[in-house]
């Protein structure tokens, strides 16, 4: 479980974020959503510590995150994994190299272990038969699941997905979310899926955020989330459905 | 940005690369894949330039001393003693400056922009000192290996030019080669290339890690860190032979 307490992130002295506060649950998909340009991702920066908070905290299991010391740091970074927006996939590395890299950097595994979990993570996201191929090889879809690949090597605790759908086209984005919600749920992992797209949100809303302009203004799921009695919300809504 | 926080930010930027390596072995191994890139990736382009600017120191010199009252040995002496202080180190570093150094800055700017930084950053990875120390490493051993290929290169061109064009005989040009060498020179030349290493990778890297944006500013990485290279390079060329060879 993640919880955030009155989070403020600024940027040249404009604020991005403004006292956001939530709790993002294990085993379930926690959506954040909202309009471009909300503060979805300098939220997400902020919470795996890309980006430094002006105040406030972040609780990793009850673990103060923002103040650890490097080295405490560095044992919460071992249980997170990110999908991050392009997938950000190591240009110069193989599709199993990219899998193995945490392997590799921070296990005590044996060669032969390396590759049984890089397969194994390679099956958990229906790509096994591209181990040697490079990411300029591969389209966007199947990036995407080496990223989420990558992401679950070193078994994490927490997972980070930004706009996981971005750039793909419906069918695949359906596919990669129910790839993120069955590895959610089979791991009991504590996953955060930045979106705006309804469909996810309706499919993987167990509970929801929504951010508007650095502002959290409504959590709840996705049976509430029509009946809201929030205009913002209900504006950001309407914008899909008519 | 100032050209003194630029300079604070650098500091900063090679300071914090000095940290241990996650893991030795794959430290390793990626300083020996950054020494074949450098390394065998500019062998060509350096043999080409110390070939030919061997040839062309000769056959200058030979023009200008055409006098007659001079021995002809004085050519090839000429000829070492300024491929190994000046031609063979500064301009193989300038090129380098340009080949290595734009190769290094676009690498790394596209990682950053591409966020492949920040995945690393997120797996705990010291990024900065992953990326960038193997290259400082592979640099600080490959470049000057390359100078001392380039100074071999350069008067062998120099001999091939001067005896060919009928300019001096094999036998003067080998004694003026051997007259009054002075081991100092091949000592200073390597100072310098150590020197032009360092800045070639670190002021490469610093630009490349740094780049935030899109394609077009990994463009403008490049250029800046070509540009910043050849003014390190020239400025430090400077200073060196200040500090060192007085009397
Ligand atoms: N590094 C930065 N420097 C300044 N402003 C930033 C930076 N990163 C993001 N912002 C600003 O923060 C706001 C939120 O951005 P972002 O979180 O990327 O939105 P999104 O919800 O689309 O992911 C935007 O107005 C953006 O311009
Ligand atoms: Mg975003």
């Amino acid at each position: 479980m993640i919880e955030i307490k009155n989070i403020y992130k600024s940027f040249n002295d404009k604020y991005v974020l403004e006292d956001v506060s939530a709790i993002f649950e294990k085993g379930k998909t926690n959506l954040v959503i909202g309009a471009s340009g909300s503060g979805k991702s300098v939220l997400m920066k902020c919470l795996v510590g890309l980006e430094s908070i002006d105040q406030g905290q972040i609780l990793y299991d009850n673990r103060d995150f923002a103040n650890l010391g490097y080295e405490a740091k560095k044992v919460v970074r071992r249980e997170i994994g990110m999908l991050f927006q392009g997938a950000a996939l190591f240009d110069s590395l193989s599709v199993e190299e990219n899998v193995g890299f945490p392997l590799k950097m921070f296990s005590d595994l044996h060669k032969s272990e390396q590759m049984d979990r890089i397969n194994f993570c390679l099956k958990c996201v229906n790509l096994e038969n591209s181990n040697k191929k490079f990411p300029s090889e591969i389209s966007g879809g199947m990036k995407k699941r080496v990223g989420i690949a990558r992401a679950i090597a070193l078994n994490p605790e927490y997972l980070f997905c930004d706009e996981p759908n971005s750039g793909l086209d419906p069918l695949t984005s359906r596919v990669i979310d129910e790839l993120i919600k069955e590895i959610t749920q089979e791991f009991q992992i504590t996953t955060i899926i930045n979106s705006h797209d309804m469909k996810t949100v309706m499919d993987l809303g167990d509970s929801i955020c929504f951010i508007h302009k650095g502002i959290m203004w409504w959590q709840g799921n996705n049976k509430e989330i029509m009946n809201s009695g929030n205009p913002e919300l209900d504006t950001f809504l309407k914008a899909y459905l008519f | 940005m100032s050209l003194f926080t630029s300079i604070g930010r650098y500091t900063l930027f090679v300071r914090g690369l000095i940290s241990k390596p996650e893991r030795f072995s794959v430290f390793w191994e990626r300083t020996l894949h950054e020494m074949t890139a450098i390394g065998v990736g500019s062998l060509g382009i350096v043999a080409a330039i110390s070939l030919s600017v061997g040839a062309v120191t000769t056959v200058q010199t030979a023009y200008q001393l055409i006098t007659g009252l001079v021995p002809r040995s004085i050519i090839s002496t000429i000829l070492r003693d300024s491929t190994i202080l000046e031609l063979a180190p500064t301009i193989t570093c300038l090129v380098l400056a340009g080949k290595v150094g734009a190769n290094i800055a676009s690498e790394l700017g596209n990682m950053s922009v591409s966020e492949q930084i920040d995945a690393l950053d997120v797996m705990g990875v010291n990024s900065a000192s992953y990326l960038v120390l193997p290259k400082i490493v592979a640099g600080l051993f490959v470049i000057p290996l390359l100078i001392i290929i380039a100074m071999t290169l350069g008067i062998i061109g120099g001999y091939w030019a001067g005896v060919m064009g009928g300019a001096i005989s094999p036998r003067d040009f080998s004694e003026g080669i051997l007259n009054d060498f002075r081991g100092f020179t091949v000592v200073f030349s390597f100072i310098k290339s150590i020197t032009f290493a360092f800045i070639i990778t670190s002021i490469s890297s610093f630009h490349g890690y740094y780049t935030r944006g899109g394609a077009l500013e990994v463009g403008r990485s490049s250029t800046k860190a070509v540009v910043y290279s050849c003014v390190g390079i020239l400025f430090s060329d400077f200073i060196l032979a200040q500090m060192l060879l007085e009397n």
